[in-house]
């Protein structure tokens, strides 16, 4: 049976994994590299690096972090931020991630999509949503969520995958880093009209979370940062946890 | 030396990672006179069927074929399985190795393709590939074709019906998920293809 992924979010600016509150007020958490290494052993399904300063600094992913993380991590690994052409793509997979995350490059140029799938293939390609509620629907966010793209959530989503996205990366402005839940109905939303894997994001805070986001969110896989990183919530037990509730996860590893 | 074929489908280095972590010396090449002199070959491989066309063109398949027919062991990762199958309905008009007998199919509309993440096998106590792993292993996909189950078949997988997660045959390797992405399990396996 295909189980559930939990995926490990290491958010790095200046080469430090740093973890905000609604996208801002960063806290220092480490070292890139250890800290993949030390959630893939504790039972990561996957790792997402996101160069959070990238957007708006203007400038491309630290390959250099991205190289080194790479070096002994054996789950996929996929690397976000600052990715704005298929020769910035090309430059991070040549480091050593198995796929790519677009957010605000995609909405710009959604030719980016399909150009970056064409030559490494649609599994290759993630495309980041940072969704905000507003009038009862979702808007899409560009720029680390300071920008309104004025597209709807859902529409984009379904352009995305017919440009040849692999996965839809969905995150809710809203919860990220309230600790108060993933927003089910968000995700719900966009996994049941898409026919390529959801990932939910945002509002992580407890197993029980994960859950319910499986269940009634319809989610693919589910991502957190600060909850791994400051031991708040171990991996193990959470897969554990899932488990004894009737989901299907990778455990024992 | 052990040859990664690049037929330019996509991204190798994965591959080479995980075998320069198992210090094993190995080249990603696409240099026909490369592979003629290696001593194992692998084949890995992500994106359309279609592209292994190149590999008659390059003559990359004719030296592929003579080292397997030297019994040089080969090793076929994802498309680089499927191509060991006769062909895939993916691109009807690009023959495979026909080395094991079927074709290759797309999964039903009635699951989310393609099927990606870590998924549960069931392996046959014979495999030389699994070696000293757990029965029901758990590995990582990524694909939307599959192969059939036959009898070389030594793990199936279960997504809207079984498929051939790895395939077995003398000195001949398939596997339909990424080896060099499963964790512990995966860096496993290769290795036990490193001692064949």
């Amino acid at each position: 049976m295909l189980t559930k992924r939990i995926i490990a979010c290491l958010d790095v600016d200046d080469g430090r994994v740093v973890k905000g509150v609604k996208f801002t007020q960063l806290r220092d958490a480490g070292d890139p590299a250890e800290l993949a290494k030390a959630h893939s052993v504790s039972g990561a399904d996957e790792i997402v690096l996101l160069d959070i300063s990238a957007a708006h600094q203007q400038r491309t992913t630290l390959l250099d972090t991205v190289r080194r993380t790479a070096k002994e991590l054996f789950i996929p690994f996929t690397v976000g931020g600052g990715i704005r052409t298929l020769a910035d793509a090309d430059a991070v997979f040549a480091s050593g991630t198995d796929k790519i995350s677009i957010n605000s490059a995609a909405l710009a140029n959604p030719a980016l999509i399909t150009e970056i799938a064409e030559r490494f293939g649609s599994q290759a390609v993630v495309v980041a949503i940072d969704a905000k509620r507003h009038d009862g629907s979702w808007q899409a966010f560009t720029h680390g969520g300071r920008v309104s793209s004025n597209r709807d959530a859902f529409e984009w989503a379904l352009d995305a995958e017919s440009r040849g996205a692999g996965e839809i990366l969905l995150t809710s402005m809203d919860r990220d880093g309230t600790a108060a839940g993933f927003d089910c109905e968000l995700t719900r939303g966009v996994a049941d009209r898409l026919n390529i894997p959801v990932i939910a994001s945002g509002g992580a805070g407890g197993a029980a979370h994960f859950a319910e986001v499986f269940e009634k969110g319809h989610a693919d896989a589910a991502l957190a940062a600060s909850i791994f990183h400051y031991g708040l919530s171990s991996l193990g037990d959470l897969k554990q946890y899932l488990n004894n509730n009737g989901i299907a996860v990778r455990w024992p590893c | 030396m052990i040859a990664i074929v690049d037929y330019g489908a996509g991204n190798l280095v994965s591959v080479k990672k995980a075998f320069d972590w198992l210090g094993q010396e190995c080249s990603i090449t696409a240099d026909p006179a490369e592979v003629e002199r290696s001593s194992k070959i692998v084949l890995p491989g992500v994106g359309h069927f279609a592209s292994t066309s190149s590999l008659a063109r390059s003559g990359l398949q004719e030296e592929v074929t003579k080292a397997i027919n030297r019994n040089v062991p080969f090793l076929g990762i994802c498309v680089g399985m499927q191509w060991m199958f006769s062909g895939s309905e993916e691109a009807p008009e690009t023959p495979g190795l026909g080395l094991f007998p079927g074709n290759c199919t797309r999964f039903p509309q009635t699951v989310k393709s393609p099927h990606v993440g870590w998924n549960q096998l069931e392996v046959a106590s014979t495999s030389r590939l699994f070696r000293g792993l757990t029965p029901r292993p758990f590995v990582y996909f990524t694909h939307s074709y599959f192969a059939p189950v036959n009898g070389t078949t030594v793990a199936c997988c279960e997504y809207a019906g079984r498929f051939s997660a790895a395939v077995e045959h003398e000195l001949l390797f398939g596997v339909q998920f990424h080896p060099e992405k499963s964790g512990e399990t995966g860096l496993r396996l290769l290795a036990n293809f490193c001692a064949i």
